[in-house]
């Protein structure tokens, strides 16, 4: 031995006052995070438009779907109580805008996080076992991406109707495709690593292996790809609703009350106003997080 | 001691590797080229001992290294590790040797997986091969091998990029140390550090070794280094063995033209032996391991080649030693 | 004659972390057809030392003090006259050649368009004038190579083709970054040789930036010792190596291995560089100094010269160092 038990001893003494806590690279990541105005501005904004579309109908004396017949085309006024006044056929523009928020926002979390489910696992799968498999995977997911989905949106709506499960499968079948292939180069880059081969010599399983090695060095990506994702799906959402594929009135989202505004803003801007501010700001906070995110999870590619 | 006495735990014969090399524009059914990273290597290493093996990028050193460890599937030949043929065990049956052989990488901060503390990357061997061991002694062992290695044990909690490259290049030891190897394979494990840190790490290796009489395979393209740490050596050109000797065997009478020009091209620290030093540029590039030149590897840049070195393949041949392959050894050497 | 006078060069970086000095007076002349070596560890600031005097300093980083090249002042030099200096007068050449050859060109074009840009040649002078040079650096069949994309070429080629570019319009200073680290040493044996040569015909002063103490002995005239960007010792070849007067660079040498001498247990540096960002009071190197005394804490060694020719920057007495050694 290097050193005698009672040096050792002294040694263990002297760490125990100075046991020194690590700064792992999630803490460090969460510094420059916050250290970004951008992105915690963001951050905060998004806070309160969540609010609002959870919180905002309570606050109101109208619901989503009732006609207000004394107030059509009415413009905003605090004094009726419709804040953001109303639409074509007098329902509240100020709940309809929290409800549509609702669904855009869902519709591209749940994008989001079909994505980052199925397409870090098939992903991740894909560049871990390599070889045939691989090959297969990825010759399937390019037959995918071949795959005309507006189209197949298009048939899914007039066999089936409008109905916002379709719109969940139709979105939800292409955001994990990128993801699929960012996860898999991620992979096959991290399973050259050192450290891989390091644990391939003193015997780590394959599953142990994913888990601990893999997954946690390829999550960075995967958070910073699926926040850039949310805003994707929110706009994709949006123009499947701007063509009138979207969710079955009286239900609405952002993207029908822009088709609905944009048809009527000659005579009330509002309509296509309130709803396309709540828009463009909320993609505004999901690109700046998302950028927010890759500066602070990768501080060499700045 | 006598080479007869020592114990023989690891024998490497006619070990080849061959990677199957598709072009990128290549039709999906055209034959794939053949690149001959090793190609027939024997190696005898025995307890205690350090073997050092030189050679240039490209002369499939690393390639060899992994093909011991079974990184990499050897295309033919036999690796014995103490009678055992490693290159016919499952992988259930090769999980009981991997204790028993560990390897260091070249750069150290990508052999630590970053997303770990340090105390559980020295500590994952452990866990993997002896999940038996209590927890307590795990810690216990990890912080004894910290300090064996110099690291303060305090630092356990600490993550790899908060360490300097001499640093980190000690936890990757202490890893492949805390399951109490024979063997250690050293993958250039100085060549990525600071000139200072250098002598730091050949000196822990050197100790550790006497200390728990490991085995050492090092593999370096610095010659300096590998004189300084090796018993013997193996200098290898393009996927082959050139020379293999003991280290002051060979360095004192280097045989082989390769091996020759290969020690004159050394810098050394020392103007006036540098300024009159006679080099001897090797002429032409390195060929290619797709397409090696036939008989001897090295005649397309040998300043003493003929026409006999183009038909025969060389075998080592001298003394227990000292041995080289090169078919004008004695011509070379009587003229 | 004096061909480039530096003068308390300093650099700074503003980091989200602070700031960090990377270079700290940094005093040294060169004459034509001398070489100088910068050697030091990662960290050191050798690099950064030309990048700033090259005006290549990233966009955080400030210079100050003077580098007078040929009596102009270079430091702050607009940079329209600075792209004439870099073109024409100053060449310099980096550790992995592809950062300098652009991947997507021919050889040949690349080489013709320096030549056609600065000297006003025509493209089939140029040409010319390229298979010549490509000839001068010892490129085999440089005719057939013109035609031939950086790719193509092997690590030492490629590290050639990057000379024979930077000799182009005829330097008077050649600035060479690690030109040999990542190569074999068989192939960096073939570029020091043709460096020295080069140097010979064409009397062109040398700075060459480099870990390897070999290199430096085999190349340089004079030996300027770096760590944490400053000075530790600064004279001809010949003292740095038989007669060093700082711990530092006498550790250094001690060090490594050599290929020439047989030794049980290498004498050793011992801990590890020091953090820019958190540099102790006092000298650099005090933790890992077996001279350091407790004037080494408090205030940094100033340069001071040792004899005429040497400078070095140390408390310890230099004739206790030089006796021990």
């Amino acid at each position: 031995m290097l050193s005698t038990t009672a040096n050792k001893e002294a040694v263990e003494n002297f760490s125990e006052q100075l046991e020194v806590k690590g700064r792992s690279l999630w803490d460090d990541a969460r510094r420059r995070f916050f250290n970004n105005r951008a992105a915690l501005t963001s951050l905060v904004i998004l806070g309160f438009i969540t609010l609002f579309v959870f919180a905002g109908p309570m606050l109101s004396q109208f619901a989503f779907d009732e006609v207000d017949w004394g107030a059509m085309h009415a413009a905003p006024s605090v004094a009726s109580g419709h804040f953001f006044g109303t639409d074509s056929l007098g329902r509240d523009l100020f709940v309809r805008t929290a409800m549509g928020g609702r669904i855009s926002l869902m519709v591209g979390v749940m994008g989001a996080l079909v994505a980052v489910l199925i397409g870090t696992l098939y992903g991740a799968t894909a560049g871990f076992v390599g070889g045939r498999t691989d090959r297969v995977m990825m010759r399937t997911l390019e037959i995918l991406y071949s795959f005309p989905f507006m189209f197949f949106v298009i048939l899914l709506v007039t066999f089936f109707g409008r109905n916002i499960l379709l719109i969940f499968i139709a979105i939800g079948a292409v955001s994990w495709l990128d993801m699929a292939r960012i996860v898999r180069g991620q992979t096959l880059s991290i399973k050259g690593k050192e450290f891989v081969e390091a644990a391939t010599v003193y015997g780590v399983s394959k599953w142990a292996m994913i888990t601990r090695h893999i997954v946690p060095n390829v999550l960075g990506i995967v958070a910073v790809y699926a926040t850039l994702l949310v805003p994707q799906m929110i706009l994709f959402e949006s123009f499947l609703s701007f063509l009138g594929l979207g969710v079955q009135e009286p239900m609405t989202s952002w993207g029908s009350l822009l088709n609905e505004g944009a048809q009527t803003m000659e005579i009330a801007l509002w309509q296509l106003i309130v709803p396309a501010v709540f828009m463009v700001t909320t993609l505004f906070c999901f690109n700046f997080i998302g950028d927010g995110l890759r500066d602070a999870l990768d501080p060499k590619d700045r | 001691m006598t080479v007869a006495e020592k114990e023989l735990l690891l024998d490497v014969q006619d070990l080849k590797v061959h990677f199957q090399i598709k072009k990128e524009n290549a039709w999906p059914w055209t034959k794939p080229a053949n690149l001959k990273a090793v190609n027939g290597v024997d190696l005898q290493l025995y307890a205690g001992e350090t073997l050092g093996v030189v050679g240039e990028s490209g002369c499939g050193k690393s390639t060899l290294a992994r093909a011991i460890i079974g990184l990499i599937k050897a295309t033919d030949g036999n690796v014995l590790w103490l009678g055992q043929d490693l290159t016919e065990l499952d992988d259930k049956a090769l999980r009981a040797t991997r204790s028993d052989i560990q390897m260091i990488f070249q750069d150290p901060l990508a052999s630590l997986n970053p997303r770990m503390t340090i105390g559980d990357i020295i500590a994952e061997p452990l866990r993997t091969l002896r999940p038996d061991i209590p927890k307590q002694e795990v810690s216990d062992r990890v912080q004894a091998m910290m300090m064996k290695v110099g690291l303060l044990p305090n630092l356990v909690n600490r993550y790899p990029h908060e360490f300097s490259g001499g640093q980190c290049q000690r936890i990757g030891i202490a890893r492949a140390l805390i399951l109490e190897p024979k063997l250690i394979i050293c993958d250039e494990p100085v060549s990525a550090l600071d000139v200072s840190i250098q002598a730091q790490v050949v000196n822990l290796l050197k100790q550790l070794q006497r200390e728990m009489n490991l085995s050492l395979i090092f593999i370096a393209h610095d010659l300096s280094v590998v004189k300084h740490i090796s018993d013997r050596v193996v200098v290898m050109y393009l996927g082959n063995a050139v020379e293999v000797g003991t280290a002051d065997a060979l360095f004192a009478d280097p045989q082989h033209p390769y091996t020759q020009a290969l020690m004159s091209a050394v810098p050394i620290p020392d103007p006036e032996v540098e300024k009159g030093k006679d080099i001897q540029l090797l002429e032409g590039e390195l060929p290619s391991p797709i397409n090696p030149p036939s008989g001897c590897v090295f005649r397309t840049r040998c300043p003493h080649a003929d026409a006999v070195c183009a038909e025969q393949v060389p075998a080592l041949s001298g003394s227990a030693e000292h041995q080289s392959a090169c078919l004008r050894l004695d011509a070379l050497q009587a003229g | 004659m004096t061909l480039l006078n530096v003068k308390d060069l300093r650099v700074e970086f503003t980091t989200p972390e602070g700031a960090v000095t990377a270079v700290n007076n940094l005093n040294f002349s060169l004459n034509a057809g001398e070489t100088l070596g910068i050697v030091g560890e990662s960290g050191s600031g050798k690099t950064q030392t030309v990048f700033s005097m090259m005006g290549l300093l990233a966009k955080n980083g400030i210079v100050s003090g003077s580098a007078k090249f040929k009596g102009q002042e270079i430091l702050g030099l607009p940079e329209r006259e600075l792209n004439k200096i870099r073109a024409e007068k100053i060449a310099m050449i980096f550790q992995d050649p592809m950062t300098s050859l652009n991947p997507y060109m021919k050889v040949g074009n690349q080489l013709a368009e320096v030549l056609v840009k600065h000297k006003g040649m025509s493209k089939k002078e140029a040409l010319a004038e390229a298979v010549r040079m490509l000839d001068a650096v010892k490129i085999p069949e440089a005719q057939k190579r013109l035609n031939m994309y950086p790719h193509e070429f092997s690590g030492g080629m490629r590290q050639r083709v990057m000379i024979a570019m930077a000799l182009l319009c005829s330097p008077e200073l050649l600035i060479a970054d690690e030109p040999t680290t990542a190569l074999d040493v068989t192939v960096q044996a073939q570029i020091l040789a043709l460096l020295n040569e080069l140097k010979r015909d064409f009397n062109t002063a040398i700075i060459m930036i480099t870990h390897d103490l070999g290199v430096v002995a085999g190349a340089c005239d004079k030996v300027l010792v770096m760590y944490a960007g400053r000075t530790m010792e600064y004279g001809s070849a010949d003292d740095i190596f038989y007669r060093p007067t700082h711990p530092y660079s006498e550790g250094l040498l001690k060090a490594i291995p050599r290929l020439d001498s047989v030794g049980e247990e290498l004498p050793t540096i011992p801990g590890n560089p020091p953090n820019l960002l958190s540099l102790p009071a006092g000298c650099p190197f005090q933790e890992r100094c077996h001279w350091v005394q407790d004037r080494c804490r408090q205030e940094a060694p100033a340069l001071h010269n040792f004899d005429a020719e040497r400078l070095r920057a140390c408390h310890a007495d230099a004739n206790q160092i030089l006796e021990a050694s």
